[in-house]
């Protein structure tokens, strides 16, 4: 294992975690409520305005993953009566809190006050919370967002968006912790959003430089974290993004690539969009895979679940509850199939893609179901052949190592072959060999 | 002579092919996998020189001897020289099963284990030493060429006359077991002339003294070719094991895609179902892949499957496919979950339905799954070749050729009697373009 | 008494080719008799069905392809971990089955119906194809009142695809047929909780999964011809356990397998595979503003479900009460492989079952299985295991 130097923005992004983590693990010392939330439409500037600290469960899910004790986790829940076939963020989650709720940094994370449940994108967060009010009976407050079946957000599914705030969720707030609502509080956090969103959106777009500067996908997880979870709306991720920002450009003037985990990757052979989330448990195997082979994710879906940004939106300080609630059905998930294939369809056209390829997760529906309908589709509108493999989230039992790399191996020397240059096509001039 | 080497190192059987510089076929090699995958390449490669050398000798016969003498001589050489290396195999057979014999967990019975073991080795050896000419194969009744599969079939009939209360068949299997593991992984170096020589001794002492020179002279002709190595590409399930470099290793994808084409250049869809995967593919006008699918994880709808089934009912996973060709009715299968197999069939049983009918479902539902990866990658288009070990079974084949029918019209199904060699070939191929390649800049 | 026998063989054998009859011939002669009118297939688990029959159209409850039909095309688009019934309605579709449905409302109970519809907007955009928004919020006010403009917006889509308002009289009349057909069915639920050797589980699930095809008047009437001609029947009472079944309200179960739990000794006294008639408990308001009312009825009255999120009420109790209701013994989970919800809501389930210290056990089946001996092996010990815990 190469030792590689972890640029700034790395650094910064540790310390904010290992801050959120010791708050939480200090919660309960400091007398500080705790509310446990989902990714997809969380109302973190909310959240932040009360002065309540987020416990985002998917993340420590993937985090156990990373960490190799899902594995653990998935068969205490599994032994206590959870089916082989259900999610396995669900089944790590509940097998963490029953073996002692240890948290990514070795604290112990603090059990939730209310859970928001922010049933955006994913039918499986109902269940899921209804669970976990089962394990901690604690109150639940619900925010449904309404599914853009048709493509489109309508005036009825933002008022009730809207309706929901007002009436069920602010409300359940003060009660937990005796502050009232203060709106002015929450402008100031959604304009540093929106700042922070920004700059996020241009590291993300920076992939459109050939090289790209980023791995949009599997370094794009790291770059999405603090938008994405307890630091939307605060000082330290206007800081990170502008950090980031400045070392990416740098990168674009240098001409230079991605950084991987294994140094700086090799030169650029093939550029890919990515639909579907990436598998936790051979994070790092799964990523070099691609980047021993040159092939780097230029754009993905996966970086969109908690927010899509880089088709304009931006949290709008003026509209507080509005913008909470666009923001909220704007998520990737809960958009629609021909939305979705839209945006991948885009994705390939604006970042020169040579591929599309689907990672389809075993455990998330909300992705996977029709994922294979969707790549033909995408196939046919672009022209270029789709890839498909097959892993899951966090349960190592679906990742087969010899599997998908036979299959993104395969796919890269069906693309290298087409381009009619590789190794392995037909020679200009030379005849077919007979028997 | 400049030669092309591809090797295809599939979880079950690992094939060579080697092309000569026009891209004919000159040698094609099998052997099993074993779990020593850089064994089974150098194996495979051994085994593709020795059939290499046997066509040039071939050649060389036909020019000297003529067509009918070539019939009448060289499969007697080849036997003559499997014979050969049977017996080299058979003496380090004979030294590890002593060997085994020491090993404390039959210390109890020792002497007496390692005198019977000992006197059953010999046996084989002296059997094989002098083949006994009644013993003739049925028509149309299949051996395994392999040394491990030939040599577990004589040890255990052996091995049932040999026990008794003392010694059981289960003591005597367990030496053998473990006794042929070391022998597979043993690298045997018995060079090719040498061996060959000895069968042309054997095979000339019983020819007419001119004939008998001729053969000899040809032998020495067929030696004396000098084989040039113009590389070696990988492929295949564990090629990520394969002792080459990585700009020598092919997707077998690709491959079979390759090789299909060049078996049937009027192929557009393949369909390789092998031991632990599924595969269909779409190629263009030149055999370049435009769009595959694979099977996931679950090796559900793969040979293996068909594997498990034959353990479960006691007969060789050859006979399967005839066995369900003596179906006389429709028996639904919905699952292929390998884990479920076993179960499922014996309820069927016990419920008194025929073997034969529950085969021909099972292979339909295999079928099955490969039709839904024949859909995904882009349908079925002409001409549509089969390929992989499934695709010498007919109840396979039939029930392919039923379904392609009835959801996609008349296709031509292409199935080459070296539809196993498939992948290798492919890389074979690979290998010589690249060459090309490298000569051309 | 022959009269009654007869009259059961003859509803039984109708409700019989309704559920075999996969090309929907039913469907076929209704446009026939009907050339204006249009058919729209319903989804599971819960639609309004009294909005579409308002619209003078036929809702037809679509669940799956059971286990008669070899799924060929289906299985190429979907992973396989993903449950049965999308296939087999896939494989229904491009089979050309469904060419005589007009649209298709597909309701919000799990990922993979939701993105079903998403799949039908790619596969088939020559057809309406609507998602359902089934509110998750019970408050009147926010949820009842949102749902009540989905509702509406439905409503606008059937318009322009007949060409013709509905007027509120004429929902007003759907929801009296709709409140008299669930009025039938809890007779017939009630004679099985209350003598369950009259009214055998297979022919039960016949009768009541008949309403799937047939018109709500239509199904209304074959319902009470059912109840009123069994009650005259001697059918003998057998020593048998008394079982509720959970979990099956999505993708269903195939007859033999029904048939199987009481060959093994089970009456089912109690299931959710025909929840989606019974979604409301009692009627529904036939005064007022008529959306509205289906609405309230919908957030304040739905049954406990495992697509509907349990934000007041407790599962794991109100699972408790329906066994007490039916005087059950114990409960059997039956669930289709990879559903989510009813996988997810198990073991919330099973918890409040152990702590009442009634009896259950679980198994899980796909739409085309066709081996029930190891349930029927399962199920036959449970029961056996429940009467001498009663004793």
């Amino acid at each position: 294992m190469t030792t590689v130097e972890k640029e700034p923005s790395m650094v910064k992004q540790k310390e904010m975690i290992a801050e959120h983590f010791d708050r939480l693990a200090a919660a309960g010392e400091h007398g500080k409520k705790v509310v446990y939330t989902f990714v997809p439409g969380n109302l973190t500037e909310l959240l932040l305005s009360f002065d309540v600290l987020p416990v985002y469960p998917e993340i420590n899910a993937l985090q156990s993953a990373m960490r190799k004790r899902a594995g653990d986790f998935i068969s205490e829940a599994e032994r206590v009566g959870h089916s082989e076939d259900v999610c396995t963020y669900v089944k790590c989650d509940i097998g963490m809190k029953r073996k002692g709720n240890i948290g990514p940094t070795g604290q112990p994370l603090p059990k939730p006050d209310l859970l928001l449940l922010s049933y955006t994108g994913c039918f499986t967060f109902l269940k899921w919370f209804e669970l976990l009010r089962e394990e901690y009976d604690c109150p639940v407050v619900l925010l449904h967002t309404p599914y853009q079946a048709e493509g489109k957000v309508t005036g009825s599914m933002r008022d009730y968006m809207v309706e929901q705030l007002k009436s069920q969720v602010i409300p359940a707030l003060e009660q937990l912790t005796g502050k009232p609502y203060d709106e002015d509080r929450l402008r100031t956090l959604l304009a540093l959003s929106a700042r922070a969103e920004d700059d996020m959106v241009h590291v993300l777009e920076s992939a459109k430089h050939r090289p790209s500067p980023i791995d949009a996908y599997f370094g794009g997880v790291y770059y999405i974290g603090p938008m994405f979870t307890a630091f939307r709306g605060t000082e330290g991720a206007v800081d990170y993004y502008q950090t980031l920002r400045a070392e990416v450009d740098a990168r674009v003037r240098a001409g230079e690539g991605p950084i991987t985990p294994e140094g700086p990757m090799g030169p650029e052979k093939y550029r890919l969009v990515v639909e579907g989330p990436p598998n936790w448990t051979n994070f790092r195997e799964f990523w070099q895979m691609f980047s021993d082979e040159g092939a780097v994710v230029v754009a993905s879906t996966y970086t969109k679940v908690g927010g899509v940004y880089d088709f304009g939106f931006r949290h709008d300080p003026r509209d507080p509850l509005g913008t909470l609630a666009d923001y909220c059905m704007g998520c990737y998930t809960n958009r629609s199939l021909p939305q979705r294939v839209s945006m991948l369809e885009s994705y390939v056209k604006d970042y020169q893609a040579d591929g599309v390829l689907v990672n389809s997760v075993k455990s998330c529906n909300s992705f996977s179901a029709g994922q294979l309908v969707m790549l033909r589709e995408v196939e046919q509108r672009t022209g270029i052949a789709g890839g498909f493999i097959e892993t899951d989230l966090v349960d190592a039992r679906y990742f087969s190592a010899a599997n998908v790399k036979n299959r993104i191996e395969s796919y890269l020397q069906m693309i290298e072959q087409k381009r009619g240059k590789g190794p392995g096509a037909t020679p200009a001039g030379a005849k077919e060999a007979t028997p | 002579m400049r030669t092309f080497i591809g090797i295809d190192l599939g979880s079950t059987t690992t094939k060579a092919v080697m092309l000569d510089e026009s891209g004919a076929v000159l040698g094609r090699g099998i052997t099993n996998s074993r779990s020593n995958y850089d064994l089974a390449a150098s194996i495979a490669k051994a085994e593709v020189h020795t059939s290499a050398r046997f066509e040039l000798l071939g050649r060389e016969l036909r020019a000297s001897v003529g067509v009918e003498g070539v019939e009448k001589i060289l499969p007697r050489l080849q036997s003559e020289l499997r014979r050969q290396q049977n017996l080299a195999h058979l003496s380090v057979l004979a030294e590890v099963c002593i060997e085994e014999c020491a090993n404390p967990r039959v210390a109890r019975i020792r002497g007496e284990l390692q005198r019977r073991v000992a006197g059953m080795v010999e046996q084989m050896t002296r059997e094989e030493a002098n083949p006994n000419p009644l013993k003739l194969l049925k028509p149309g009744e299949k051996t395994s060429e392999f040394f491990r599969d030939r040599a577990a079939s004589a040890y255990s009939s052996l091995a049932e006359q040999n026990a008794d209360a003392d010694v059981t068949f289960d003591d005597l299997m367990s030496i053998f077991d473990k006794a042929i593991i070391r022998v597979e992984n043993t690298k045997h170096d018995e060079g090719f002339a040498e061996l060959i020589g000895l069968a042309s001794e054997r095979v000339s002492a019983r020819l007419e003294p001119a004939v008998a020179a001729q053969c000899r002279a040809a032998v020495e002709r067929a030696c004396a070719v000098e084989l040039i190595d113009g590389g070696v590409i990988g492929t295949g399930y564990g090629r990520q094991r394969l002792p080459f470099a990585k700009e020598n290793i092919r997707s077998e994808i690709l491959c079979h895609g390759l090789g299909a084409h060049q078996q049937f250049p009027g192929t557009r869809t393949v369909l390789d179902i092998g031991g632990q995967d599924t595969k269909a593919i779409q190629v263009d006008a030149n055999g370049i892949v435009t769009s595959f699918q694979m099977n996931d994880r679950c090796a559900a709808g793969c040979g293996r499957y068909l594997g498990y089934i034959a353990d479960e009912m006691s007969v060789g996973v050859h006979e399967l496919g005839p066995l369900a060709m003596k179906s006389e009715r429709n028996v639904k299968i919905s699952s292929t979950c390998t884990v479920f197999a076993g179960a499922e069939l014996r309820d069927r049983l016990s419920n008194g339905q025929r073997r034969e009918d529950i085969l021909a479902g099972l292979h339909r539902a295999i079928i099955l799954r490969a039709m839904s990866l024949l859909a995904r990658s882009g349908g079925v288009h002409d001409e549509f070749t089969f390929t992989g070990g499934v695709a010498n079974n007919p109840a396979a084949v039939l029930a392919l050729r039923r379904l392609v029918q009835e959801n996609y019209g008349e296709r031509q199904l292409n199935i080459s009697p070296g539809s196993i060699y498939t992948g290798a070939l492919g890389a074979a191929l690979f290998c010589m373009r690249a060459a090309e390649s490298r000569a051309a800049a | 008494m022959t009269d009654a026998k007869e009259n059961v063989e003859r509803i039984v054998a109708e409700a019989d080719a309704l559920y075999h009859d996969l090309d929907f011939g039913a469907v076929k002669r209704f446009k026939e008799a009907h050339p204006e009118a249009k058919v729209i297939g319903c989804l599971p688990t819960y639609s309004p069905k009294e909005i579409i029959h308002a619209a003078g159209m036929l809702p037809v409850h679509l669940r799956g392809a059971g286990d008669q039909v070899e799924i060929i095309r289906g299985d190429a688009y979907f992973q396989s971990y993903i449950c049965q019934l999308p296939r087999g309605i896939i494989e229904l579709a491009l089979s050309g089955r469904l060419a005589s449905f007009d649209g298709f409302v597909f309701p919000a109970i799990c990922d993979v119906i939701r993105n079903l519809s998403g799949i039908w907007q790619l596969l088939f955009p020559e057809k309406l194809a609507r998602y359902l928004d089934i509110p998750q919020n019970f408050d009147a006010a926010v949820g009842g009142r949102f749902y009540a403009r989905e509702l509406r917006s439905i409503l606008d889509d059937l318009e322009r695809l007949s060409g013709a308002k509905v007027s509120d009289d004429d929902l007003r009349r759907s929801i009296a047929a709709y409140n008299h057909n669930r009025t039938s069915i809890e007779a017939l639920m009630s004679l099985r909780a209350e003598r369950p050797w009259l009214v055998p589980a297979d022919e039960a699930y016949l009768v009541l999964r008949a309403g799937d095809t047939l018109l709500v008047e239509d199904h209304t009437r074959m319902v009470d011809e059912y109840v009123a001609a069994v009650l005259e029947l001697d059918r003998p009472k057998r020593d048998h356990s008394r079982v509720v079944m959970s979990g099956a309200f999505c993708e269903q179960p195939p007859l033999g397998l029904i048939r199987t739990f009481e060959r093994a000794g089970c009456y089912i006294v109690w299931d959710d595979m025909t929840i989606s008639s019974r979604f409301i408990v009692g009627d529904v308001a036939t005064e007022g503003d008529p959306l509205a009312a289906l609405a309230s009825a919908f957030v304040e009255r739905a049954v406990e479900s495992a697509s509907v999120y349990a934000c007041k009420r407790q599962k794991g109790s109100e699972l408790c009460r329906t066994v007490r209701r039916s005087r059950a013994e114990g409960v059997i989970f039956a669930a289709p492989s990879f559903c989510d919800p009813a996988l997810l809501d198990q073991p919330m389930l099973q918890a409040a079952l152990d702590k009442e210290q009634i009896p259950w056990t679980a198994f899980k089946y796909a739409e085309n299985l066709g081996q029930f001996q190891v349930i029927r092996e399962q199920a036959g010990t449970f029961s056996d295991s429940i009467r001498l815990w009663g004793q």
